[in-house]
Parts: structure tokens; sequence; C-alpha cells
């Protein structure tokens, strides 16, 4: 079991009830999981959407925070927009999520994040997210 | 082609009867809602008109984003609005077809009230014969005063979609 620090963090109680787990760590990125089940179905056998989005956005904010606690930086996360492709359907599978972040600006920063299933090669969405970073004396 | 003739029907001349409907969003919404994700969520109808659905996701505690502030994550707001774009593309195609999404984009604009109710309100603005696109808001109470915007675009599924790799 992993217990880096991030991960309590970057867990919000929506993630923790829809069974979102953080999987392990490659080069300093958290790398999230869900298995399939009845919460997170849509048409039947296929993921819905919203779930799949959730686990985008979890995976996102978390690579986020990864980068900002190994800097030192204190901000709170506001959410600025996500843009999530829907690449493939959402089988009943594990799937996983990883985040990039692309620029980590003052004010805000731009992230990217794939989700995949079997195989990481073949991603099953992608999401662009901005993320807004308030400091306490802001 | 029924289905087509009520499509332009609505447009900005009243029919002189409303077309038999064949969606209806308030009856459908109990049957998506009673399981799978949509049920986990708790949504439940609102309000709809002629190519467009509203859905409520009632505030509930597990649902929260920053658990030092009341607010709802940011997730359940992509459910919810996802499940509302899906019930208006079905209301304007006045018919029940398997859809999927191709791509959502959400703004936030604020976030939403301490333990309101936040509510999903989507649009099927232009159906295609293969694509749907759609735009909406989500509020906490007033309409006028939106938490987000959102644009999508969904994709008619040709095959069974009980199948696998059915898109």
């Amino acid at each position: 079991m992993v217990t880096e620090h991030s991960d309590i963090e970057a867990l919000t109680p929506y993630a923790r009830s829809l069974g979102i787990a953080l999987e392990r760590w490659e080069d300093g990125t958290p790398v999230f999981s869900i298995g399939f089940s009845d919460i997170i179905e849509g048409r039947p056998a296929h993921m819905h959407g919203g779930a799949t989005g959730g686990l985008l956005e979890t995976a996102g904010y978390a690579v986020l925070r990864a980068e900002l606690d190994r800097i030192g930086r204190v901000a709170s996360l506001k959410p600025i927009n996500i843009t999530v492709q829907y690449l493939a359907a959402g089988r009943e599978l594990t799937s996983y999520a990883r985040g990039r972040i692309t620029k980590l600006g003052r004010r805000s920063a731009n992230i990217t994040v794939e989700a995949w299933q079997d195989d990481p090669a073949r991603p099953i969405a992608t999401a662009v997210m901005n993320v807004m970073m308030v400091t306490e004396n802001q | 082609m029924r289905a087509k003739r009520a499509l332009s029907a609505r447009t900005m001349d009243a029919p002189a009867s409303p077309p038999a409907a064949k969606f209806d969003p308030a009856a459908a919404t109990p049957f998506f809602t009673s399981r799978g994700h949509a049920g986990w969520l708790g949504l439940q109808y609102s309000d709809h008109g002629d190519d467009w659905v509203e859905l409520e996701l009632p505030w509930r505690e597990d649902l929260l984003g920053e658990s030092a502030q009341q607010v709802l994550a940011s997730g359940p707001i992509l459910s919810l609005m996802d499940m509302a774009s899906g019930l208006a593309i079905w209301k304007a195609m006045d018919d029940f077809r398997a859809i999927a999404t191709l791509d959502l984009r959400v703004d936030y604009v604020r976030p939403a009230r301490v333990k309101a109710s936040v509510f999903g309100r989507a649009q099927c603005y232009r159906l295609t014969r293969s694509a749907a696109f759609v735009r909406g808001l989500a509020h906490d109470g007033d309409g006028d005063d939106p938490v987000a915007h959102i644009q999508a675009v969904f994709m008619k599924i040709a095959v069974d979609p009980r199948k696998p790799h059915g898109d």
C-alpha cells in the first residue's frame, strides 16, 4: 500500500466514494485506478462518461498537488475548465488514469490526462484541464 | 421519418397540435436513475422542453470536492451534465437510441453554494444523421446565475450497444 503524503490530500470524498484509488507512482506521477462496478455503469456493461471524467479529473488534480508538494508551494486548487475526449467505450474492466502538467504558471496550470484500460497505448479518454491555484495572500 | 417531421415542426411557428411524444423525459428519467452511475448520484428529473432537459443533483456529503469547503466536486457535475445531455438528445430526436459522448467541455464559472442542489440543464441545439450537438448550464437555484457552462458532442451508435466495441 502506497502511503505518500499527497495521496491523502489528492482523494476527495467524491473520488473515495466512487472507488477511485491510488494505484502506484510512476516517476513522481500518481496513477489512479477504478474497478468496474454498478455505481460507474452507464449504458449496460459500459462505463458512464461522467465516471470516466471524474477519474480523469482526480488524476489531473493529483498530479498538480504532487508537483506543488514537491516544490513546496501551498495553494488551494479551483477548477477553471475541463474538456474530455471520449475515444473508446469503457468496458467492464479496471480503468487507470495519469496526468501530466503541460504548463505550471503562477496562477494557473494546464494539465493533460489520459485514461486507459488493458492497454496504456490505447486510451479510452483524454482530458485537458485548466486549474486555478489560489494562495493565501491573494 | 415521423421523428424528422416532428423536429421540423418545432421551429419558430408553434404547431397546431403537438407531435405525439415518443420520448418523455419525465417518465424516462426514473428508469435511468434507478440504477448504475446516475442512480448512485441520485439524479432526479426537474424539468424539460422540446429540446432540453433539466435534472437535479441533490447535495450529498460524499460528493464533496475539497473536504474543507462544503462544495460539490466537479466530477458529479460532469456526470449530471452528461446525463442531462443524453436525455435532451433523446427528447430532440423523440426517440431512444444508443448514443456515446464524443467530447464534453465544462467551464466552472463559480463554486456551487454550500449544501445546495445543483441543476443541470442541457439543450440539444443541432442533430445530424450521426451527431448531436449540445450546450447547457448548471445552476444552484437561479438559471440566470450558472455555476458552469457546457458544450458537448455525442455520436449515435449504429450497432447493438450491448456488444463490446459497439461504437
